[in-house]
């Protein structure tokens, strides 16, 4: 019997990889990070895009509404695509639109939302990048929806018509 | 041989602890850890993109505010998760990465030591 | 058109296979000579996927864009040399490539092993036309580098410029014949357990093919880390990145081969361990192409990837698997029943030793590489496993490794004596001298570095010696011997002595440290055929008053529309001089990288040193029988 044992522990052993490899073949290959995770919102001071004036989180994001703080640039040519999504997310009621200005130089910033309107409320400067940190972001473009202090959505990359829509849906 | 596996063991842990990155600051050190997340399979250190340059001035800024090396790791978990991290951390769930190919190890000595008598000349 | 010939040449090749088996099973069955049919198709069969290769290949110096590979891979303003590299730079095209390789392989395996029994020639030839048949099975359902598109684009869409590079363009077809070349070793081998044939002739037979395969596969790798080092632009020439890994696994299992078959071939114990050696090199090389085409793994290189691709490869690994594993225990005659005694002091000790280290250094990489899988299907958490994990786990067990590697090349068979070797006493001490006092004057941690230079420069001295004074036994290996301790010390020094400048700079202005002075001096423009190049022209001054001029570059491509970042890199003996630079977004500022990383050179030579040592041992073997 002892003999018996060494080859049907290896096969064994096989087919456990096997079924690892197969079940990780159907995982999405490419790192997503979990965007549904309920976290708080970072306190920070943030610096005002139109003034030097500093000001707190808890001061943007007053707890009962909605908010989309949305992360853009100027040099960045998917936040000039999705412009017209936060256009139309701005004539929303119940949300309010956060802008995170992220390592853009004031003229050129001024000049896009100039040329394609200004969705946002307020907008925040983030030059060397440390904010979006803070948030747990990655780049540009990046949107967080929050409501109650708290992260209940995070879309990385540009915004699209499905996503706009269940925007809304979670707004209402 | 059973001294010169013992040997190894004992090495091995103290070799652990005197960790292999002499080269230069602690900041190399660490950026040197650290995924650049938008990148592949690049390094903080060794990437130039958006991201990375970001998180070499973060993590400049939080070691001139006092942080250490894991504060600065626990920080960046919080906000990315253990993916972030290149050297894993010794927890529950990398047990067996770290433990597996020293096991292996002791157990290719031992089938060495069974199949073959080794004298001594 | 030469698509079409490409295509159905392609399809006749694979119904060859069909005939061969036939042929081989009629031939195995009766006759005790090679049928002569069986050559003549197997070559025919190497014909057609040589033509359909040059079909393709053809395909893409034309820039014919009806053929879909070509149009996704190619791009009529790209040099001749990266349109013909881009044959194999995609995922079709490298696995026709893999196929003339295998093809290849069995053609030459048939026409040098007249003097080995037909039936174990004839029975390789079928476990290699499994291999071959799957390959063509996968190409035609899965990845045909032949699909016409209607109607025809104007334009392609371009090779990704970090693949147009000249190490680059001539690496996949050096690496591939190094891992395919082990399914030659895989199918003998198969066939040597069935017919049991596992003798010292197998050996000193099968040890050629190991060696071919070998030298292919440390040149590819060679060939790939000079790319990296020259093309990713961050002066780094291995990263421990899954995709490397894959290629270094298979030879590790080749050069625990080469090792370990020397024990076969002189003292015929070991079997069972050579079969699995063997069957493993293909495998590891099989599970390299699953987990880097399947896009299972994070990467930096990057294939198309397809779902139904990944599926069919891990089938067709795991019938392979499990085919060998039926062969080696249904027909694997174990005559090691009783226990082998050795003395400790013996050349079979030391290799034993050599093995177990190897096997200890494979499953570092091994577990290093697919952990995160396991982790990630079983416990759904995604970590990362970089490279201060494989320091950590590789370096410590490299001392002791490195000390076993010095002493067992000294031992005979059988058994020796160390006795009487005073030498050997007096190059260790020598070596901790030399490596103490260079630690020394380093603020670098003492104890570990202290050890790991002794036990290199030792290994360097003794072999060294023995290249002065003739006394090797065995010119091969103690020039590889020799050519690790090399690379040994030059990647410790090259980590020790790097040094480094990252500062921003804008045009006209000048950086200054203890040790260089950097002036950024001005920026030109230049255009080539399928790039544009913005070259940044900066002044190097070091503490002696040396002045360099270096003209890093970012070059944008017009098809694909990328921007990579070339680095200017000053190669000499000593030392290499590394600079880079990058934009900082909307400012008028470059980022800008400056390294000097001393020998460089020495790494590379010593890798070549060590491929040399396998041509040395396979001609040197040729002209002995």
């Amino acid at each position: 019997m002892k003999i018996r044992i060494f080859p049907v522990s290896i096969i064994f052993l096989f087919i456990v990889i096997f079924i690892v490899f197969l079940k990780g073949l159907k995982n999405p290959n490419i790192y997503k990070p979990k965007t549904d995770v309920k976290k708080n919102i970072p306190l920070l001071n943030f610096e005002l895009f139109e003034s030097n004036k500093k000001i707190n989180s808890n001061e943007i994001f007053v707890d009962d509404e909605f908010y989309l703080m949305n992360i853009w640039s100027s040099w960045c040519a998917p936040c000039r695509d999705e412009h017209v999504f936060l256009i139309k997310l701005s004539k929303e009621k119940n949300l309010k639109l956060v802008g995170l200005n992220y390592k853009d130089n004031f003229i050129n910033a001024k000049n896009f939302l100039d040329e394609l309107n200004n969705p946002y409320e307020i907008i925040i400067t983030d030059k060397d990048g440390l904010v979006a940190i803070e948030w747990g972001a990655y780049g540009v473009p990046e949107t967080f929806l929050i409501h109650k202090k708290k992260i209940i959505k995070k879309i990385i990359g540009p915004l699209n018509i499905d996503l706009v829509l269940e925007i809304k849906e979670l707004v209402k | 041989m059973r001294f010169v596996n013992l040997f190894f063991v004992i090495f091995f842990i103290f070799s652990l602890k005197v960790s292999f990155a002499q080269e230069g600051n602690l900041k190399n050190k660490i950026t040197k850890n650290l995924r650049c997340l938008i990148c592949q399979g690049q390094s903080v250190y060794d990437s130039d993109s958006e991201f990375a340059n970001s998180v070499k001035i973060l993590v400049d800024k939080k070691l001139n505010e006092g942080f250490s090396e894991k504060e600065i790791y626990v920080f960046l978990k919080e906000r990315y998760g253990e993916w972030i991290l290149y050297d894993p951390e010794f927890s529950k769930i990398t047990y067996f990465l770290w433990l597996l190919p020293i096991i292996l190890f002791l157990i290719g000595g031992a089938i060495i030591l069974k199949i073959f008598n080794i004298r001594k000349n | 058109m030469a698509s079409l010939i490409g295509y159905y040449s392609l399809i006749v090749g694979g119904f060859l296979s069909f005939f061969i088996i036939i042929f081989s099973v009629k031939n195995f069955k009766s006759s005790e000579t090679l049928d002569n049919r069986i050559i003549f198709f197997s070559f025919l069969q190497l014909l057609l996927v040589f033509i359909s290769f040059l079909g393709l290949i053809i395909s893409f110096i034309n820039s014919d864009f009806s053929n879909e590979t070509v149009f996704n891979h190619s791009h009529t303003t790209k040099p001749l040399l990266y349109k013909i590299a881009g044959t194999w730079g995609n995922h079709e095209g490298s696995l026709l490539l893999w196929l003339l390789v295998l093809t290849l392989f069995i053609f030459l395996f048939i026409l040098k092993s007249k003097k080995q029994p037909t039936k174990y020639v004839i029975l390789t030839l079928l476990f290699q036309q499994i291999i071959i048949v799957g390959f063509f099975i996968f190409i035609l359902k899965t990845s045909s580098p032949f699909n016409y598109i209607f109607p025809v684009p104007k334009e392609g869409l371009g090779l990704n410029p970090i693949l147009q590079d000249p190490a680059l363009a001539i690496h996949p077809p050096i690496l591939y014949l190094g891992y395919v070349g082990s399914s030659i070793i895989f199918s003998s081998t198969l066939s040597a357990v069935t017919l049991n044939y596992i003798t010292k002739k197998w050996a000193s037979h099968i040890k050629q093919w190991v060696l071919i395969s070998w030298i292919f596969l440390t040149l590819g790798i060679l060939l790939g880390s000079i790319w990296a080092y020259y093309e990713l632009g961050w002066g780094g020439f291995w990263f421990w990145d899954p995709v490397e890994n894959v290629s270094l696994m298979p030879w590790l299992a080749l050069t625990t081969l080469i090792h370990c078959i020397l024990v076969l071939e002189k003292r015929s114990f070991l079997t069972s361990w050579v079969v699995i050696l063997s069957i493993s090199t293909f495998t590891l090389s099989m599970s390299g192409t699953f987990l880097v085409r399947s896009g299972i793994l994070n990467s930096v290189h990057t294939f198309a990837n397809d779902p139904e691709r990944g599926l069919y490869i891990l089938l067709f690994l795991f019938s392979l698997i499990f085919l060998s594993l039926f062969i080696f225990f249904f027909f694997h005659k174990q005559n090691e029943n009783f226990k082998i005694s050795l003395s400790f002091l013996s050349k079979e000790t030391f290799i034993l030793i050599n093995n177990w280290f190897m096997m200890y250094f494979l499953s570092v990489v091994l577990i290093g590489t697919i952990y995160p899988i396991f982790l990630e299907v079983i416990l759904s958490e995604k970590i990362s496993v970089g490279p201060p994990f494989y320091h950590k786990l590789i370096v410590p067990f490299l001392i002791p490794f490195l000390f076993f590697m010095t002493i067992g090349p000294k031992l005979k068979w059988m058994k020796s004596d160390l006795s009487k070797k005073i030498n050997l006493i007096v190059f260790f001490i020598i070596s901790l001298l030399v490596a103490s006092l260079i630690v020394k004057n380093l603020k670098i941690e003492f104890l570990l570095n202290t050890i790991l230079i002794t036990f290199s420069f030792y290994l360097f001295f003794v072999t060294l010696s023995d290249f002065v004074s003739k006394k090797y036994k065995n010119l091969p290996q103690n020039i590889a011997h020799f050519g690790f301790s090399l690379f040994i010390i030059s990647i410790l020094f090259n980590n020790i002595f790097t040094t480094e400048i990252i500062t921003n700079l804008k045009v006209g202005e000048k950086f200054e440290s203890e040790n260089y002075k950097i002036k950024f001096e001005n920026l030109y423009q230049k255009d080539k055929k399928n790039f544009k190049s913005i070259i940044g022209k900066f002044k190097i001054e070091n503490s002696q008053g040396d002045v360099e001029i270096m003209e890093p570059e970012l070059r944008i491509y017009n098809q694909p529309n990328i921007s990579t970042s070339e680095a200017d890199i000053r190669t000499n003996l000593l030392s290499d001089k590394f600079i880079t630079m990058n934009i900082v977004q909307n400012q008028e500022y470059f980022n800008i990288r400056y390294q000097t990383k001393p020998f460089m050179m020495w790494i590379w030579l010593s890798v070549l040193l060590i491929t040399i040592s396998g041509f040395v041992s396979f001609f040197k073997k040729k002209y002995e029988n």
